[in-house]
């Protein structure tokens, strides 16, 4: 390299640190301060806990004075939910439109993409009456079947183009040997997809583990709160007692950076493999 | 779809066919229509029809769209939300997507080490929840911790301090630089990827002409991944018009102060569900998100006829 070269590399470098910094040191502020007394956090906010700062009192009155863990269970099951009949059924979708004829397949295939491009939550009062009718009001299976409907377009766009993929000659050899047509999709195909789950995951799970809005106008009772909406109120609740707001938002930021920095090379790879093109 | 996808299939018997199709399609296009199309669709008609205090419904075409645009009551907050609306989205695109837009090009220039790294970090506000956002630049930005004024101090422009959530001048711009801040991974992540995509022959051949980075960034990389900006920006419209979780829980639902932040999904909701200041109103909550589904229909019929037709496709 020459020198030229080094010092422009080192600029780069001092650009992309800056903005890194400024991408986490938020978070990171905000989950140090959490383990903090009170008096640390306002008088050396920027300075990390030690023996005489440390402190849980924060954590302590979060699980002592809200149903913490209820909602991250409520979180955990919608998601999770959610996610495993957003991939079965647009992978099993995704199939049929992609391997067989049928008149009326593209005009269905747009008519699945709508969702992609248009908000559900415009039809927000219509699934409210619809919930409160079918006696669905308050409960979780009302979200999943929001997040479902909402999930699908963008997991049939993606595993289309990855089935698309798929060597023909796998599914017709199996179709000569008289393999039935749903085992060739469980057996043969699916298994196939595993790559493509994680870019499915990133545009499934994020939105629903983060929505607030369906969460705030289809559940009312505590029992039925996720983490984004017990914790939006419990800070709403608490806004002077720093300790407890500190700690409530690290504890909803925590889990989702570990699962991120777990999976972080997966979901990249699936963002920049060319997912949405 | 155009090819008979594979000669075996297009030798179905129909009946076993129409029964394949049931048995996949049937899940997908049942949850799907049930609880996101027929949803839209009943919102829009249910935006013709009042309700009187009693609960009962009666048509009346197009009246409410007259009061919502017409009646001062509601035609103030309503211009006002969707002003706000466009501010934030103006903010969105001369903020987050240029940024985006100028990371990925450093992320693709070669030799640098730690991609990965910085790209794992810069997304990672766009993984969490906004509300979780909201509240915790709310908290840094709030002169009661003194961690932003602090940090101005520190450099020697403690003076340029001001409760910018706080004020009716700034609270919007501030709002929306935070939801810059947190999706700025999006932008970043899309372009790095069709920068990627460029193949190497095209590069090498603008370097051995004796172009600079610089150039045959703004010259030869960045009019290959047009189409992917342009997609990025209807993507952040989209995004930006049905907005509301940050406003939300950071301003809460009369998104203030004196709903100087007030946009679209906010004043949606508050028709919608009411609060302090007003009752919920069902059919007139429904009329908000027809007018906000023809605006986000407008802005993707724009996209589509002047912006896609016009954008040529380069294959590699």
């Amino acid at each position: 390299m020459t020198r030229d070269q080094r010092a422009r590399s080192i600029g780069v470098h001092l650009v992309l640190i800056a903005y890194s910094l400024l991408a986490v040191g938020p978070i990171l502020l905000v989950v140090m301060n959490s383990f903090k007394v009170r008096s640390a956090i306002f008088g050396s906010p920027l300075a990390p806990p030690d023996a005489s700062t440390f402190s849980l009192i924060g954590y302590e009155k979060v699980f002592r004075s809200s149903h913490i863990l209820l909602y991250y269970s409520n979180s955990l099951i919608v998601t999770l939910v959610s996610m495993a009949l957003v991939l079965l059924f647009g992978a099993m979708a995704a199939w049929a439109l992609t391997e067989y004829r049928f008149r009326g397949s593209t005009a269905l295939a747009l008519f699945l993409s709508i969702g992609i491009m248009v908000p559900i939550r415009l039809g927000s009062v219509a699934i409210l009456n619809m919930m409160r009718s079918a006696g669905l009001n308050d409960t979780l299976t009302a979200l999943v079947l929001v997040y479902v409907a909402q999930g699908l377009p963008m997991s049939i766009f993606i595993l289309s183009e990855f089935i698309q993929q798929i060597p023909k000659d796998l599914r017709d050899a199996a179709r000569c040997d008289g393999v039935p047509e749903t085992r060739i999709f469980f057996e043969v195909v699916a298994p196939l997809l595993r790559p493509a789950i994680a870019t499915v995951a990133v545009f499934t799970i994020v939105p629903i583990w983060n929505d607030l809005w369906f969460p705030l106008i289809l559940t009312s009772s505590d029992s039925t709160h996720t983490v984004t909406l017990g914790v939006q109120q419990f800070l709403g609740q608490y806004i002077t007692d720093w300790n407890s707001v500190l700690a409530a938002l690290s504890m909803a930021i925590l889990p989702v950076v570990v699962i991120y920095v777990i999976l972080s090379r997966q979901l990249i790879a699936g963002l920049t493999s060319g997912a949405v093109k | 779809m155009a090819e008979p996808i594979s000669h075996v299939t297009a030798q179905m018997p129909r009946a076993k066919l129409a029964g394949l199709l049931l048995f996949f399609l049937g899940p997908a296009v049942v949850i799907y229509s049930l609880f996101s199309i027929y949803p839209l669709v009943a919102t829009m008609a249910l935006s013709t029809y009042t309700s009187d205090p009693s609960g009962a419904r009666s048509f009346v075409g197009l009246a409410n769209f007259a009061t919502l645009l017409g009646d001062a009551l509601w035609s103030k907050p309503f211009w006002n939300a969707l002003g706000n609306n466009l501010i934030f989205f103006v903010v969105h695109m001369c903020v987050q997507n240029p940024v985006g837009i100028a990371l990925a090009g450093l992320l693709s220039l070669p030799r640098v080490r730690l991609k990965g790294f910085y790209r794992t970090v810069m997304f990672l506000p766009t993984m969490l929840s906004v509300v979780i956002v909201g509240f915790s630049w709310n908290l840094i930005l709030s002169p009661l911790w003194g961690v932003a004024s602090g940090a101005l101090k520190a450099v020697g422009l403690g003076s340029l301090f001001a409760p910018w959530l706080g004020l009716e001048s700034s609270a919007l711009v501030t709002l929306s630089l935070i939801s810059v801040w947190q999706f700025v991974g999006i932008p970043m992540m899309l372009v790095y990827a069709a920068l990627l995509n460029i193949p190497e022959e095209l590069i090498d051949a603008a370097r051995v002409d004796g172009l600079g980075q610089f150039r045959i960034f703004f010259h030869i990389k960045l009019p290959l991944v047009l189409p992917t900006i342009s997609l990025v920006s209807v993507l952040t419209f989209v995004a930006n018009f049905n907005a509301f979780d940050l406003i939300y829980s950071v301003k809460g639902a009369l998104a203030g102060p004196n709903f100087a932040t007030d946009i679209l999904g906010t004043f949606f909701y508050r028709t919608f569900f009411g609060n302090q200041l007003q009752l919920g109103n069902p059919t007139m909550g429904a009329a908000v998100a027809t007018v906000m589904f023809f605006i986000i229909l407008l802005g993707l019929c724009l996209y589509l006829f002047l912006v896609q037709r016009r954008i040529r496709r380069y294959a590699f």
